[in-house]
């Protein structure tokens, strides 16, 4: 057969071309993460032993260390939900500091419209609201989480897209904003016991559940649609987007608006959870999402990353927070740790690119 | 105005600042006519091009479309209007493949009552794509590969197919040529030649004087944001010697005097 790929108008589809992709390099990170700590569950004299993921002990049933590989997932879960509205953020070259915050406020916000009437059988002593508000079917405080998740989204996004206020200070705005709204929507009281089908939300393995589902969507949402097309185009080259046609401005506000929908989410599933919102909560939650992307090789310029590396991104975190526990290491050590790893990240995302061009 | 011209410009400016990029364009273009620009690095070229496409909002002036007077709020009114444009930046997706960037801003879709969440078309994109780029010539190693990979040549051979895969009402090259090879060259000149006599119109910009003169029916110079000169290259009057003088402003057309500086 003759070689096509010289000639006129030679064309070739060639998969076995593509290149490697950058999701399994980072696989690759977390299974040496994850043989690091079973090392050290071996060597080290006082852990007799133990293995980090593996099942020692009956070696007949399962194979794994399922109460383990679940906490890890567990601990995730939530940050991730936010992750993966932040990776679509990063990927028009944008950011957004203000999730944490939002969890927070939404969770106030949230849980005011889920609390029940009578708390063993007393008023509920937490009532933030009349009793018009008390029992509500879950639909009202999700609804109104998310509707605020969404308005807080477009004026992010309007400040980024209509504005042209830089992403890092339009959210950081943000970021003061919805704490300043947390803490005033009860003068800094938490808010308490939830109905019984909202506290589902967030119960057991719930929040794993909704994480691997909104991640498998936004996956797909990223890769088979328009608006994944387009997010990605923008943080290519947004000149470029803009004169293809692309309303470069409209959609941006619209992945503000996702992202701070996400967040919210994120917000009523830790309420849920821990059956009570605080104006402190979500501390830092924002930069762990961050995180969890730039460790999942979405590229900060934008334009390069899957929903896959962030989710992956999640895991290296949650591996490391179980892994120091696990080896009876310090807190302290496990920021470091992350702290490197982040940096690492970064370090290796930029030698690509150059490396590329 | 008059529905003969494809294109018309009545006093068309664009000022930065005080930057006088584009100084009172008048630019008219009959049915079927190829017209080239030409002009040193600077003379407002490719800003005429920007306040055509709608890329940017003129200073002042007016635009008609076929005799129908044009305000584009933007590129994508400019081409649904039909005005396809390889611009001077080429305005790749650099992170994207072949066919997404062909078909960036009007994908094929599939599901489109799923708003901006309507599928894509992978499978009719890429097959366009092939077809596309096999009826222009064009040669791209893998359509699949991220346009990043790609050498200059080939960018432009992208932003080109671009052009050439959709019909349109004029087509607009700026600087279709500049970083390619002998070989690609002679094919985008095909191109153009098709497009000449499928009857387009075309609006090239070049600072290849052969390339012009081969390919298009007149020249209109540029000097310092200013239409000089409109020369009907095709009455034989005029070589390239003088069209050089037009250029670097040795000579200015009559019609033009008013305003040479
Ligand atoms: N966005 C802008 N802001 C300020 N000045 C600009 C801008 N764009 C172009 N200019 C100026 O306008 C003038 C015309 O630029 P233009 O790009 O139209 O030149 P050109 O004829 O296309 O040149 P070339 O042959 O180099 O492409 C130049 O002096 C340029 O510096
Ligand atoms: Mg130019």
């Amino acid at each position: 057969m003759a070689d096509t790929s010289h000639g006129t108008g030679g064309l070739v589809f060639d998969k076995s071309k593509r290149s490697w992709p950058n999701e399994l390099n980072i696989a690759l990170a977390l299974i040496i993460i994850i043989a690091i700590f079973e090392i050290l569950g071996q060597v080290l004299p006082y852990m007799n032993g133990q293995s980090f993921l593996f099942d020692t002990r009956d070696r007949f049933d399962s194979v794994f260390n399922e109460a383990r590989l679940k906490i890890i997932i567990l601990q995730v879960a939530i940050i991730g939900i936010i992750a993966i509205g932040v990776t679509q953020v990063i990927l028009t070259a944008g950011i957004d500091l203000s999730s944490g915050p939002l969890v927070a406020a939404t969770a106030m916000i949230a849980m005011s419209f889920a609390q029940t009437e009578l708390v063993n059988g007393n008023p509920n002593p937490k009532a933030v609201f009349g009793p018009w508000a008390m029992d509500l079917p879950v639909i009202i405080p999700v609804l109104a989480g998310l509707a605020f998740g969404a308005m807080i989204g477009a004026i992010n996004g309007t400040f980024v897209a209509y504005f042209r206020i830089p992403p890092f200070i339009a959210t950081l705005g943000m970021f003061l904003g919805c704490r300043g709204i947390a803490l005033w929507w009860t003068s800094g009281n938490p808010v308490s016991f939830p109905t019984e089908s909202y506290s589902f939300i967030g119960s057991g393995m719930m929040p794993v559940v909704w994480f691997l589902a909104l991640a498998a969507i936004f996956h797909f949402i990223l890769r088979y649609t328009v608006y994944g097309k387009h997010t990605y185009a923008i943080g290519s080259n947004e000149e470029a987007a803009r004169m293809s046609g692309i309303n470069v401005k409209r959609h941006k506000v619209m992945v503000y608006m996702i992202a701070s929908m996400l967040a919210a989410f994120a917000g009523i599933v830790l309420s849920s959870k821990a059956s009570t919102a605080q104006a402190g909560m979500g501390e830092f939650y924002e930069l762990f999402a961050i995180a969890m992307a730039v460790i999942g090789g979405i590229s900060l310029t934008g334009g390069r990353g899957s929903i896959i590396g962030t989710v992956l991104g999640a895991m290296v975190l949650g591996v490391i927070r179980s892994g120091f526990t696990y080896v009876k290491l310090d807190g302290s050590y496990q920021l470091m740790a992350m702290g490197s790893i982040i940096i690492a990240a970064v370090i290796l995302d930029q030698y690509r690119q150059r490396n590329r061009a | 105005m008059s529905e003969e011209y494809v294109l018309e410009t009545q006093d068309l400016t664009k000022h930065y600042g005080g930057v006088h990029a584009l100084e009172g364009a008048n630019f008219k273009m009959r049915k079927g006519e190829h017209v080239a620009i030409m002009g040193d690095n600077g003379a407002g070229k490719s800003t005429f091009v920007r306040q055509i496409t709608g890329v940017e909002q003129r200073t002042r002036g007016k635009v008609w479309l076929y005799g129908e007077e044009v305000n584009f709020a933007g590129p994508l009114d400019a081409r649904e209007a039909g005005i396809e444009t390889v611009f001077q930046t080429l305005a790749l997706a650099d992170d994207l493949d072949v066919p997404d960037n062909l078909f960036l801003g009007r994908e094929i879709t599939k599901f489109d009552w799923l708003g901006p969440f309507r599928m894509l078309d992978y499978k009719a994109m890429r097959e366009a794509t092939i077809e596309g780029l096999n009826r222009t010539a064009v040669k791209i190693p893998n359509i699949r590969n991220s346009i990043r990979n790609m050498s200059g040549g080939q960018r432009q051979c992208v932003a080109i197919a671009r052009t050439a895969t959709f019909h349109s009402r004029l087509t607009i090259m700026d600087e279709p040529t500049a970083a390619l090879g002998v070989q690609e060259t002679a094919q985008v000149e095909n191109i153009v030649r098709t497009l000449k006599e499928a009857g387009e119109p075309l609006i090239l910009i070049s600072h290849n004087m052969r390339q012009v003169f081969d390919l298009v029916d007149r020249i209109v110079v540029f000097r310092r944001g200013r239409m000089c000169a409109d020369l009907d290259i095709k009455s034989g009057d005029y070589t390239g010697e003088d069209v050089v003088s037009y250029i670097t402003g040795a000579k200015t057309g009559e019609e033009f005097m008013e305003h040479a500086l």
